[in-house]
């Protein structure tokens, strides 16, 4: 049996620079994508990408981090670290998609929201806060996956889901290992040994029940074979919506709220 | 996510003079120096003044025991008992010897105190956060404990007060702490389409995953003066923008400024204020 990989190995491979992108996904999945722009409050922010999206007879109302693929669009893109903006722009898509009652995807890839001072200046808590808030409660289905980085608040801030999934070399965190490092040893060249400890892998987060499913890659990541992942997401997605598309819409808002309330570790006391 | 390089202040119930004050003779234990005038005040004082400093007018981080003693009606607060402790879902080494070490020293069970008091006679559930206890970080106990809080409010129909003070998520738990934030943020929300009133008062400091969750949240958002609010700690930002941060930036003032506060509260006008807000919400 092949060796399993450690979450560091993992997370290299998911930050590799040829690793597919959200639009990667996107583009071969889908059999028509329509991007739309702007949070109709300030700009439109690129770390996060909007749009409606049509598959076989369902259309979907698309949310994709987008990290750059080259140093060009990274730059534009802020290397797939969202501004409130963003945000923004996503809430006013989610409300859309529950107005027309189309399905929601999300794709999450991100080291985390951006920490800047005009970010800080718009509210990028109260961004996150919001979008969590209203994720909640948003009258549609709503399926997660997570592709590559999924680190912190700017993570769960499009994370919150019915069916969440996760690609097998993609990560999901509190924060970035070298973050964790720096916070709770005061030094941030001991990511790889943070990585270890923090349970960040697909598999791990399994078996917390914080994720649905594992979508298997290609050995060496789902660079190898971009139309091989595609079409394994594509059948996740189908499957997933299969199973949320005829339930009634209070029990899908329970059914999603219950998921959420019953996260978190703790014991009776003795 | 948690707060890096929130100004270390000296917490109010347990100082420690520095050296210079030592070998000035005064007695350990009375005195208390202000964080912003460095004057040297009598805690007695202080305390008796709101924890406040009667030189400057500066706020001195508060224990949730105080908080709630300055809130909520004497003899009114019944906390909830839960009954759950941590678990060390990372298995790490020191965590939970960590956390017995600060329920010894400080008498807390854990990050934040929850339950139901009177204001002015008016019936509220209350949580208030504690500092003393791992910077007020939320891990999966803390976000149970504020979760019920909220349900409990949406049971009984009250009004909900929550005093933030928070590194944010907390680093031990891992993703489980992330986790916390969708469901508090998630319980917000049926508060808020069951028609209830939820006051979220921010006080020195709360960032990262409890400013990106429910403390921002509040129909009514209040702050204590120049507390320190935000979501990326002043470091983290610093060194991703490589340059120095302006003055008075996330302070409750610049949040203020910014249109994510609504009112910066003096403590000794906190209870007062929150009551005639509470009685703005009656009789509709």
């Amino acid at each position: 049996m092949p060796k399993e990989l450690s979450a560091w190995d993992k997370l290299t491979i998911a930050r590799e620079p040829d690793r597919p992108t959200a639009l990667d996904y996107i583009d071969n999945i889908f059999d028509e994508f329509i991007e739309l722009h702007g949070d109709r409050q300030f700009s439109d922010d690129k770390a996060i990408v909007c749009g409606l999206a049509r598959l076989n007879e369902t259309n979907f109302t698309i949310i994709a981090e987008q990290k750059g693929r080259n140093t060009k669009e990274n730059i534009e893109r802020n290397f797939g670290m969202p501004n409130p903006e963003s945000y923004r722009k996503s809430l006013r898509f989610m409300k859309q998609a529950e107005k027309f009652n189309r399905p929601i995807i999300t794709f999450v890839d991100t080291k985390g929201a951006y920490p800047g001072i005009e970010a800080e200046e718009r509210g990028q808590g109260e961004a996150i806060a919001r979008n969590i808030l209203e994720m909640s409660r948003i009258r549609v289905p709503i399926i997660v996956i997570v592709i590559g980085e999924g680190s912190s608040g700017g993570a769960l801030a499009i994370g919150v889901g019915d069916e969440i999934l996760m690609l097998e070399n993609s990560v999901y965190s509190i924060l970035s290992p070298e973050g964790y490092a720096s916070i709770l040893w005061k030094d941030s060249s001991r990511a790889k040994e943070a990585a270890e400890v923090m349970k960040m892998t697909a598999k791990d987060l399994l078996e917390f029940k914080v994720i649905d499913k594992v979508i298997k890659e290609a050995k060496g990541g789902a660079q190898k074979n971009l139309k091989a992942m595609s079409e394994s997401i594509k059948n996740e997605i189908i499957n997933a919506y299969e199973k949320l598309k005829n339930i009634d819409k209070d029990e899908l808002i329970n059914r999603r709220y219950n998921k959420f309330r019953n996260m978190g570790e703790y014991k009776t006391k003795a | 996510m948690v707060i890096d390089k929130i100004r270390k202040r000296e917490i109010e119930d347990n100082i420690v003079l520095h050296e210079e004050h030592k070998k000035a003779d005064i007695p350990v234990g009375k005195w208390v120096k202000c964080n912003n005038c460095k004057e040297i005040l009598y805690k007695d004082t202080v305390r008796e003044n709101y924890s406040i400093c009667p030189n400057c007018g500066y706020h001195f981080r508060l224990s949730s025991r105080r908080r709630i003693a300055q809130i909520i009606d004497e003899g009114t607060f019944e906390e909830f008992e839960l009954n759950i402790d941590n678990v060390n879902p990372l298995q790490m080494e020191e965590y939970i010897k960590k956390i017995d070490g600060l329920r010894e020293k400080t008498g807390l069970d854990e990050a934040v105190k929850c339950g139901k008091g009177k204001i002015n006679g008016e019936e509220v559930i209350i949580c208030v956060m504690d500092a003393n206890f791992l910077m007020g970080s939320m891990g999966s106990v803390v976000g149970e404990k504020i979760t019920y809080s909220i349900e409990k409010a949406i049971e009984l129909r009250l009004p909900l007060i929550i005093f933030s003070v928070s590194g944010g998520a907390r680093m031990q738990e891992g993703i489980m702490s992330l986790m916390q934030m969708a469901k508090t943020s998630s319980a917000i929300g049926k508060l808020d389409k069951a028609g209830l009133l939820f006051i979220s008062v921010l006080t020195d400091p709360t960032y990262g995953g409890v400013t990106a969750s429910f403390a921002s949240l509040g129909d009514i958002i209040l702050a204590e003066p120049n507390a320190m609010i935000g979501f990326a700690g002043p470091r983290v930002i610093e060194q991703t923008i490589k340059q120095e941060l302006p003055d008075g930036f996330q302070t409750a003032e610049f949040q203020l400024e910014h249109g994510f506060v609504d009112k910066v509260v003096k403590r000794s006008e906190m209870k007062d204020t929150i009551y005639r807000i509470l009685l703005m919400h009656k009789n509709n």
